[in-house]
């Protein structure tokens, strides 16, 4: 058999392959750049920018879960000038592929202002645009759980950005294919999906909530099979692609998610535990495809009924 | 920064809740005391990060209270298991920047106050500075006689070792900072390495004028990537994982 071909497209931008660190995880890439050429991945997407430098929750920001963590890192990030004209530079002299912008904000306005910075920097491939992060009180969860406002926030970023435009979906809501369509409707590129779950842990010796935050953001391992069943429903219900994430962890991971109807794949808490995990998905790719009998991994893409 | 696997040559109990383990393998990545390891443990997600204690060229000691399940976990593990290990994180601590107090100020007296758990550490520091002719007092604090361990690894070392318990069953009843401190609440010492619970950092911050101080931190990679352990300083946001655990008195913002 020929070595299978691992590639795969998301907007006219060839991927190598489709893994893809997941914003947050993965920073902006240095820390991983010293452990492996990370020119093997087949894009990267940036740690979650706002307009203003935050630093985020009090601590403590972590709490451990079955198969699992919960983060409520809340958004911490230089700002959107540092991140233009520090951040992308620095991580396109180490990489040397396009990345993905992932921005967040408080208000329409914050959203627009950030993806009109990050649209004329050069090594910005995919603008993802973040309404679903659930640690921030004032605003990024209001915006990820109403289709009303995922349309606003869809329609206004589209109005000044000229690269493609994916919006990032947030798993806690009732019909994630509603707010898949009000995105599709206001002319998003592209989805991705799923951000974290909301959940909480209690330190029972101490009787209170292990995050100072008291809730989080849950992912790993645990919210697998919940992401797969979101990015089927959504990539059944509208015609643009899907980057589908949570919970990957495996080459076996990346080719359930894409015969769910992903175009690509992000890792996120598997970088974290494993700082090698992306590489080892990538190395591991052709010969999984090999066994499934895949000569060309594209073709499974939403390849189940 | 290597994910290592190491054998497990020793793990035994040396004081109430307290283990001892000694682990075989690969230390080359371990430059300074004060830097820590990231340990997988078989069946919980995250990482246990614990301190380096001491090291040689192919052996890691390290010491841990049983205070959850991973820990717990541990304690059960016999000689010969294997763990999977992330060496070496960390700033750790400097004695390049004692060195230069030193040059500024001519003598400093200098002391290691270690709290319970955040004992570990001190002790390879220790050493480090014995061979940069640098001779620290020591200073350790424990809730109870029971809870007390490596007093005589310190005195092995010629260092004169001071114990503290909070409920006076041995040393001088209190805290660290009770043993640190002359009669008219001046500190007796100029500089310290410290490591403890933050109400004891605290305290000693208080006391002495100038030194390094190692902080804990949940965290959920260890190597810099998530941001789950940031905390402010005077010289901006750092990761506790890697920019500390070890800050410097004047960066400290409480
Ligand atoms: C840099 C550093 C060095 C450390 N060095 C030592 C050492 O030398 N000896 C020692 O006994 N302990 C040390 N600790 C604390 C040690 O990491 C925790 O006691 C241990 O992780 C508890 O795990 P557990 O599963 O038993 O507890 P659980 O409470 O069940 O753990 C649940 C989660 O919380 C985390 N956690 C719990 N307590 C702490 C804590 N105090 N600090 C950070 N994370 C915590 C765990 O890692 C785990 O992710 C150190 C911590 C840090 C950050
Ligand atoms: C520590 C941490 C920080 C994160 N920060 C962001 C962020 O800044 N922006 C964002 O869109 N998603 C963020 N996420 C969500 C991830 O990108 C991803 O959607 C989610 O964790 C599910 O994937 P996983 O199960 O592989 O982690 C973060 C996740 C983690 C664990
Ligand atoms: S624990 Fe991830 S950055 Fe420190």
């Amino acid at each position: 058999m020929v070595k299978p071909d691992i590639s795969t497209e998301l907007s006219g931008i060839r991927l190598s392959n489709p893994v893809i660190p997941a914003s947050g995880t993965f920073g902006f890439g240095k820390e991983f750049a010293e452990l492996y050429d990370i020119n093997i991945l087949g894009s990267i997407s940036v740690k979650g920018t706002t307009r203003e430098p935050r630093f985020g929750n009090p601590q403590p920001r972590i709490a451990e879960c079955p198969m699992g963590l919960i983060n409520s890192v809340g958004l911490q990030n230089p700002g959107i000038d540092e991140v233009v004209k520090k951040e992308l530079p620095e991580l396109s002299e180490i990489y040397h592929k396009p990345v993905i912008a992932n921005i967040s904000g408080f208000s329409v306005d914050e959203y627009v202002e950030c993806a009109e910075a990050v649209d004329k920097v050069e090594n910005v491939g995919i603008i993802e645009v973040n309404v679903s992060c659930p640690n921030v009180h004032a605003g990024g969860m209001a915006f990820g759980t109403s289709a009303e406002n995922i349309a606003k926030v869809t329609k206004a970023v589209k109005a000044v950005a000229k690269k493609p435009v994916y919006i990032k979906l947030s798993p806690n809501v009732t019909d994630i294919t509603e707010m898949a369509k009000a995105a599709e409707s206001e002319g998003a590129d592209g989805l991705s999906l799923i951000n974290t779950l909301m959940g909480m842990r209690i330190d029972v010796m101490r009787r209170r909530p292990v995050i100072a935050n008291k809730m989080g953001g849950f992912s790993g391992p645990a919210i697998l099979p919940v992401a797969v069943r979101m990015v089927y429903q959504v990539s059944k219900a509208v015609k643009i692609p899907v980057i589908g994430m949570g919970g990957v962890s495996s080459a076996r991971d990346v080719i359930e998610m894409m015969m769910a109807g992903a175009s690509a794949v992000q890792v996120g808490a598997a970088n974290l535990t494993d700082p090698w995990a992306c590489k080892k998905i990538i190395e591991e790719l052709p010969g999984e495809c090999e066994k499934l009998h895949i000569e060309r991994l594209s073709d499974i893409i939403g390849c189940v009924e | 920064m290597r994910d290592l696997i190491f054998k497990i040559k020793e793990n035994r109990k040396i004081a109430k809740d307290v283990y001892e383990m000694l682990l075989l393998g690969d230390t080359s990545d371990i430059t300074r005391p004060g830097q820590f390891i990231n340990i997988k443990l078989d069946g919980f997600y995250l990482r246990r990060p614990i301190s380096v204690c001491d090291w040689s060229e192919d052996e890691i000691k390290i010491i841990y209270k049983v205070v959850g399940e991973g820990t717990e976990y541990m304690s059960g593990l016999k000689e010969g298991d294997e763990l999977q290990v992330l060496t070496a994180l960390g700033n750790g601590y400097s004695i390049d920047e004692l060195k230069l107090s030193l040059e500024k100020n001519g003598h400093m007296r200098t002391v290691l106050a270690g709290g319970g758990v955040g004992v570990p550490p001190l002790y390879g520091l220790a050493k480090k500075l014995l061979e940069a002719g640098v001779r620290p007092d020591v200073v350790l604090g424990f809730n109870g006689a029971e809870d007390v361990f490596y007093k005589k690894e310190f005195e092995d070392l010629g260092l004169k070792v001071e114990i503290s318990t909070m409920d006076g069953s041995m040393g001088k009843k209190g805290v660290v900072t009770d043993v640190m401190r002359a009669e008219d609440n001046s500190s007796l010492y100029d500089y310290v390495f410290t490591c403890g619970p933050e109400p004891m950092l605290k305290a000693v911050y208080d006391l002495v004028p100038e030194g390094q101080f190692s902080f804990e931190a949940r965290m959920a990679c260890g190597f810099g990537a998530c941001m789950g352990c940031s905390c402010k300083t005077k010289y901006g946001n750092k990761r506790i994982c890697k920019d500390g655990p070890v800050l410097m008195r004047e960066e400290i913002i409480w």
